[in-house]
């Protein structure tokens, strides 16, 4: 059996397979599919200093190999987070990573604060890539000096894995990888959704209650097995590459083209075991291949063609 | 109830008319293990437009054959396709899902108000309701007497009342003008349809008082509570109605004008 285990920044892995944030709930959602505990990791739902309700139904729209989502941060605040969730989540055998969300530097900083003191949360993801936020955000992630800011402000008060979740909806994702690094971040995910839109025909209304949302699924897997490619050859950090990843086959170019990891994300809408069945399936392909770590197969694209 | 990941197979799969088609479905798993209101998310293989899963009321089951009917309405690509399945097909199914109906009280009189594709919880409910003594009748609304779907089956469980569009069966109009629910000779209503039908009764049903629960179709993404794509503000806020309903008492919902 292939060695599986990958290093995010100090966060050790079992496999290189996660679930997204805003795909997987806090876990228990998904318990009656999967053993959470044969994850390398679940990022849960992302999560603000207050109580959010979100944004207006209809929030969600089917496109072709893909989805639009509006949610917009629905969640019961931090406060809510660590009195009900974090004990439920802390018996997970796995990592458990908080996706931390605000509309001001202030906000992340107190998230992440408040996140330094959950001894058994090994990580957070910063998100500076949410599209459907009015404040913050994506605003945040397509902004360099913007992003440089939060970063740096976060990393002087969390003092374990920081992952900074990067926006694709930007003109050089190498440019924000590289700032990431420079502020000390771990490890960098990539891509967030891309900004879409969609219309009724029948109604002539936008089918999403906020005009524009994010884009996910397998319509922008090309786009994301690209800008994870270019970052990854851009720093050294981690790079955790998500983007329409549906199946094993997905996974594995992911972690060619240099992602250490891999989030699963709306796939597990249509199949809520696919994170566990992916890693079943690298293993698989590593033992097939006669590979026995992943960290040899990470990267190891072939771009001179012979 | 857990909830499991089931391959079925097709047993039959009967056109009722251009528009509404029922299929019959068992599988190596227990796939009957589901209330009247509650849902199966079915996948949709083989069609280049269709993503997601269709969420789907169960319309029938029998216990003894592991076996579960869904009624099912043409509207897009997903249907369409789920539409040329025939017997022996295999078909996905995450099942059970959501909330299902509250079975009423004893010396409760209840009305199922139903129109098009939302008859379907609704028969399964009427079999619950008989099967536990309950008084009840059917109001079912449709465009025209070609729509009425497996008009027998109902009435063979209570009796049926019936509207249409054009008049071409039962009393010409909608379901909020028929006589029996204006009678208000009832203690609960129990409705599925269109939205403008289930706010119509909803809104009957606050005047008087009168417990009702609605079964909503608001557009879903994964079925299972983690997307939170199909909400529905309630007084308690924003609710999955995928996990939280998708039948609802209407004193939670923020219907009332």
């Amino acid at each position: 059996m292939a060695d599986l285990k990958v290093n995010i920044g100090g966060m050790v892995c079992k496999n290189p397979v996660m679930t997204a944030s805003g795909t997987c709930g806090f876990g228990p959602e998904l318990e009656d599919f999967i053993d959470i505990s044969r994850l390398g990791a679940i990022v849960v739902k992302g999560t603000t200093l207050e109580n959010r309700e979100g944004n207006p139904y209809p929030r969600m729209a089917e496109t072709p190999s893909g989805m639009l989502n509006a949610v917009g941060l629905q969640n019961r605040g931090i406060d809510y987070f660590i009195s009900n969730t974090y004990p439920v989540v802390s018996r997970y055998d796995t990592n458990v990573v908080i996706n931390i969300n605000g509309g001001t530097i202030d906000d992340y900083v107190s998230l992440a604060a408040r996140c330094n003191d959950l001894e058994m949360i090994p990580a957070i993801e910063l998100n500076i890539s949410c599209p459907n936020v009015k404040m913050g955000g994506m605003a945040f992630g397509t902004h360099l000096p913007t992003a440089r800011e939060v970063i740096k402000k976060v990393r002087e008060v969390y003092k374990r894995t920081l992952i900074v979740k990067l926006s694709p909806n930007v003109t050089s994702i190498t440019d924000f990888a590289r700032v990431s690094e420079e502020e000390g971040a771990d490890a960098i995910s990539l891509i967030n959704t891309l900004l879409g839109m969609a219309i009724d025909l029948k109604t002539r209304r936008p089918s999403l209650s906020t005009i524009t949302g994010g884009l996910s699924g397998p319509a922008i897997k090309p786009v994301a097995l690209r800008m994870v490619w270019q970052a990854a050859g851009a720093v050294k950090i981690p790079v955790i590459g998500m983007g329409g990843i549906m199946n094993t086959r997905d996974a594995l170019e992911f972690l060619l083209a240099g992602a250490t990891a891999v989030q699963v994300g709306t796939a597990i809408f249509i199949e809520p075991d696919a994170p566990v069945k992916i890693v079943e399936g690298i293993s698989q392909y590593l033992d097939d291949n006669g590979i026995d770590d992943v960290n040899q197969f990470i990267g190891a694209l072939n771009i001179s063609g012979k | 109830m857990a909830k499991l990941i089931a391959e079925c197979r097709v047993v039959s799969a009967r056109h009722l008319n251009t528009e509404y088609f029922v299929i019959t479905l068992t599988s190596d798993r227990l796939i009957t293990n589901v209330r009247a209101g509650q849902f199966v998310q079915v996948r949709v293989d083989g069609s280049r437009d269709t993503f997601l899963r269709r969420p789907l009321s169960v319309y029938d089951l029998d216990r003894d054959k592991n076996q579960i009917r869904l009624l099912i309405r043409i509207a897009g690509e997903g249907t369409r396709t789920l539409s040329e399945l025939s017997e022996d097909d295999s078909l996905n199914i995450i099942t059970p899902l959501g909330k299902s109906f509250t079975l009423p009280p004893e010396g409760s009189r209840s009305l199922l108000v139903g129109g098009g594709v939302g008859v379907a919880p609704l028969y399964l409910l009427g079999k619950e309701l008989k099967e536990a003594d309950r008084d009840f009748s059917f109001l079912l609304g449709y465009r025209s007497s070609d729509q009425i779907i497996e008009e027998e089956s109902f009435a063979s469980l209570a009796p049926l009342h019936l509207t249409t569009d054009d008049g071409s069966s039962g009393i010409r109009g909608v379901v909020t003008s028929h006589p029996v629910i204006l009678s208000g000779d009832f203690t609960h209503i129990y409705t599925c349809g269109p939205d403008l039908m289930m706010r119509r009764v909803a809104s009957l049903a606050y005047a008087s008082g009168i417990e009702c629960e609605v079964s909503l179709e608001n557009l879903m993404a994964c079925g299972i509570g983690i997307c939170l794509c199909c909400v529905e503000p309630t007084i308690d806020g924003n609710l999955n109605s995928c996990t939280e309903g998708p039948v609802f008492n209407i004193k939670r919902l923020k219907w009332q004008i």
